[in-house]
C-alpha cells in the first residue's frame, strides 16, 4: 500500500515552477489565478469531499481573507508578511463563530445557514464604507516586497507579475501540502467517518459537532488564505469577492474535478479557469456554458474529470487483462 | 452494570417504550424479545443516548448517563450494533475497524501523523477474530450483507466496551453466518468478560445463549426471567412465542 506513494505536491510545484520563464505573460497572470482558485477549491473540499458538509458560503472566508489581507496592506501600510497570516487567522476567527451556529444544523439546513452567513458578510463588505470601501472596494492594494527576490538566482530577471507567481505557487503549495497532510492524518480518518455514517461515526466515540466545527474553521483559514493572494492578485479587493456566485463557481471547480479525489478541485479549477478564458475569447455567454458544463458533469461525468479518468483507465486495463488471457 | 428504571419514549402521543425497567449484571447474556414494533429497538435507542427519553434512568456502573450524547456513552463504556446495519460504506473493511481503535485511543485529534499504518496489527488481529481478515482491503460498502454485519461488531468491539448492545445482530443472515456470529458472540464475551444486551428474532439462538430474556411488547414489559420461566410464561406464549416453544 504504501510503496507506490508519489508526492505528488511536489511533483505538481516542480512542474509548475519554470512557468514565468518558459510561459508568456498571459501564461503566467493565468496560472497565478489557477494556483490561488486550486487552494480556494481544496479548501472547500476539505468540507466537501472529506466531510461530507456542503457550504454554501465557503466564499464568506476567502472574502474575509483578501479584505482582512487588503486592508492591513493598503490602509494600514503592514507588510504581506504580517497581512497574509492575519488573512488566514481572521478568516478563521470568523469560521468559529458563524461555524458555531452552522454544525448545530445538517444536510441542507447547514448549507442554508452556511449562505445566510456569507450574505451577511457580503453585505456587511458592500456597505461599511469606512472600511471596506463599500461597492468601491479597497483599489490599489500594493504587491507584496518583493525585491529580496532579486538576489536569488534566475528569479532576479522575472518582472513583478513573474515574482508574484513564484510565490503564490509556494505558498499554494505549502498550504495543499498542509491540507493532504490533514486529510491523511487520523483526523482527517475521523472526518471521513463522519462523511460516511454521522450517527456511527457518534458511536465509535466522536463529537461530531466538534469534528466538523475544528474541519469548518480549518478550512475557513485557508480560503481566507486563498482570499488574501487574490485581492493582491487582482490589484484590489471587491464585494464580488465575497458574493455567492463565487461560492457556486468553487463548488463547480471541485465537483467538475472531482471531489473524491484529493487532487480534483485543483483539476476542476485548471479547467474551469482555462475554458472561461478560452470561452470568453469567442462567446459572451459564459454563464451559459458554465451552465452546460453542470449538465454534462451531471449527467456524463458523475465523479468529475478525474472520477471519468480512473474508470476510462480502469476499462482499459480490463480491456488489455482479457487480450492477454485470450 | 446496567440498570434501567421507568424508561418512557412516546413520538406524537404513541407509546413505545412504555415504563422499562431492566437490570443487567455484570457478564450476563440478557435477551429482549418481542414482535415487531414492540419497542426493541427504540428502547436500545433511549438507552445509548440516540433518543432522549421522556422518563426513567439509565445507570452504567452506577453513574447516571440518561439522555447523554453516544458519543459520551461510548467512552464511558458502552458499544452497540444497530439493526439496520450500520458501517462506513465508502472507507475499507481495515479502515473501518481501524478509526473505531484511533477514536477509542483517543488519536482523533492528531492531524499530525499518518493514519495509514497505525494500529495495523490489532485491527488486522480484530478482523481476524471477526473473519474479515482476507477482506481487509475491500470498500465496505460493496461486502455481503451478513459481512457487513460481522464488519459492524468489528467497529463496536474496537471500542473495548464493557456492554454492547446489539440490536438483531444477526437479522439477513444465513443459518450458517447466524451460527458463526453466535458462536464468535460467546467466545468474545467470555474472553473479554463482555456484559451482553441484545435483541434477536431467531428464538433458538435466544434460548441458548441468553442468560435472561426480557419480552417487550407494546411497549411494556410483559415478563422478564430465566429462559425456562419465560418459556413457561402463559402470556409469553399467547402474544408472542406461539408456535416457536
Ligand atoms: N422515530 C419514530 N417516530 C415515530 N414512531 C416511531 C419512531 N421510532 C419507532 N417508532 C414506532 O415505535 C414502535 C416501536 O418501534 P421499534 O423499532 O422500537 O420496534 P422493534 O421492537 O424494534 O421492532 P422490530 O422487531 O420490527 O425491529 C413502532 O410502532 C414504530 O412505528
Ligand atoms: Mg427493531
Amino acid at each position: 500500500m504504501s510503496a507506490r506513494r508519489i508526492p505528488w505536491t511536489l511533483l505538481i510545484f516542480l512542474a509548475l515552477l519554470p512557468l514565468p520563464w518558459i510561459g508568456s505573460r498571459y501564461q503566467t497572470f493565468l496560472g497565478t489565478e489557477i494556483a490561488i482558485d486550486a487552494l480556494f477549491a481544496v479548501s472547500l473540499n476539505l468540507l466537501l469531499g472529506t466531510t461530507g458538509l456542503v457550504s454554501f458560503g465557503h466564499v464568506a472566508y476567502f472574502g474575509i481573507g483578501s479584505y482582512v489581507c487588503g486592508i492591513l496592506m493598503k490602509t494600514y501600510g503592514l507588510p504581506f508578511v504580517l497581512a497574509f497570516p492575519a488573512a488566514g487567522l481572521g478568516a478563521a476567527l470568523f469560521a468559529v463563530v458563524f461555524g458555531f451556529f452552522c454544525v448545530r444544523l445538517t444536510k441542507i439546513y447547514f448549507a442554508m445557514l452556511t449562505l445566510a452567513f456569507s450574505q451577511i458578510v457580503w453585505a456587511v463588505c458592500f456597505k461599511w464604507n469606512a472600511v471596506t470601501g463599500g461597492d468601491q472596494g479597497i483599489a490599489d492594494v500594493p504587491f507584496p516586497n518583493m525585491h529580496w527576490m532579486a538576489s536569488l538566482p534566475y528569479v532576479g530577471d522575472l518582472n513583478i507579475n513573474g515574482r508574484f507567481y513564484l510565490l503564490s505557487l509556494v505558498l499554494v503549495a505549502v498550504c495543499i501540502a498542509a491540507i493532504g497532510q490533514i486529510t491523511r492524518s487520523p483526523f482527517g480518518r475521523m472526518l471521513t467517518a463522519i462523511r460516511d455514517n454521522r450517527e456511527r461515526a457518534a458511536f465509535i466515540g466522536l463529537n461530531v459537532r466538534a469534528y466538523e466545527l475544528s474541519v469548518f474553521v480549518v478550512a475557513g483559514g485557508f480560503a481566507g488564505l486563498s482570499g488574501a493572494l487574490y485581492g493582491i492578485f487582482n490589484r484590489g479587493v471587491f464585494p464580488d469577492y465575497v458574493f455567492w456566485p463565487k461560492s457556486a463557481e468553487v463548488m463547480i471547480m471541485t465537483i467538475l474535478g472531482g471531489m473524491n479525489y484529493f487532487w480534483g478541485p485543483t483539476v476542476g479549477a485548471f479547467v474551469l479557469v482555462w475554458l472561461n478564458q478560452e470561452i470568453t475569447n469567442y462567446t459572451q455567454y459564459w454563464p451559459a456554458v458554465l451552465g452546460s458544463i453542470l449538465l454534462i458533469l451531471l449527467f456524463a461525468l458523475p465523479g468529475g474529470i478525474l472520477g471519468g479518468l480512473a474508470r476510462g483507465g480502469a476499462a482499459l486495463r480490463r480491456l488489455l487483462a482479457g487480450r492477454g488471457d485470450a | 452494570m446496567l440498570e434501567i428504571t421507568g424508561l418512557h419514549k412516546s413520538f406524537a402521543g404513541f407509546v413505545a417504550v412504555n415504563e422499562v425497567s431492566l437490570t443487567v449484571a455484570e457478564r450476563q447474556i440478557v435477551a429482549v424479545i418481542g414482535p415487531n414494533g414492540a419497542g426493541k429497538s427504540t428502547f436500545f435507542n433511549l438507552i445509548t443516548g440516540h433518543l432522549r427519553p421522556d422518563g426513567g434512568r439509565v445507570m452504567l456502573n452506577g453513574r447516571d448517563v440518561t439522555g447523554i450524547a453516544p458519543h459520551r456513552i461510548c467512552a464511558l463504556g458502552m458499544g452497540r450494533s444497530f439493526q439496520l446495519t450500520n458501517i462506513f460504506p465508502r472507507l475499507t473493511v481495515f479502515e473501518n475497524v481501524q478509526a473505531a481503535l484511533l477514536a477509542h485511543r483517543g488519536k482523533g485529534r492528531d492531524f499530525l501523523s499518518r493514519a495509514e499504518a497505525m494500529f495495523r496489527d490489532e485491527t488486522m488481529a480484530l478482523l481476524a477474530s471477526i473473519g474479515l481478515a482476507s477482506q481487509a482491503g475491500t470498500v465496505a460498502g460493496v461486502l455481503a450483507y451478513g459481512n457487513q454485519k460481522q464488519l459492524e461488531l468489528g467497529i463496536a468491539l474496537a471500542s473495548d466496551p464493557k456492554v454492547l448492545l446489539l440490536d438483531e445482530p444477526t437479522a439477513g443472515m444465513s443459518a450458517n453466518e447466524t451460527h458463526e456470529t453466535i458462536a464468535l458472540l460467546e467466545r468474545i464475551a467470555e474472553q473479554r468478560g463482555l456484559t451482553l444486551l441484545f435483541t434477536e428474532h431467531d428464538m433458538e439462538v435466544v434460548f441458548r445463549i441468553a442468560h435472561k430474556i426480557a419480552v417487550l411488547y407494546q411497549g411494556r414489559k410483559l415478563a422478564e426471567g430465566a429462559p425456562e420461566e419465560v418459556r413457561a410464561n402463559a402470556d409469553v406464549r399467547r402474544v408472542y412465542l406461539g408456535g416457536h416453544a
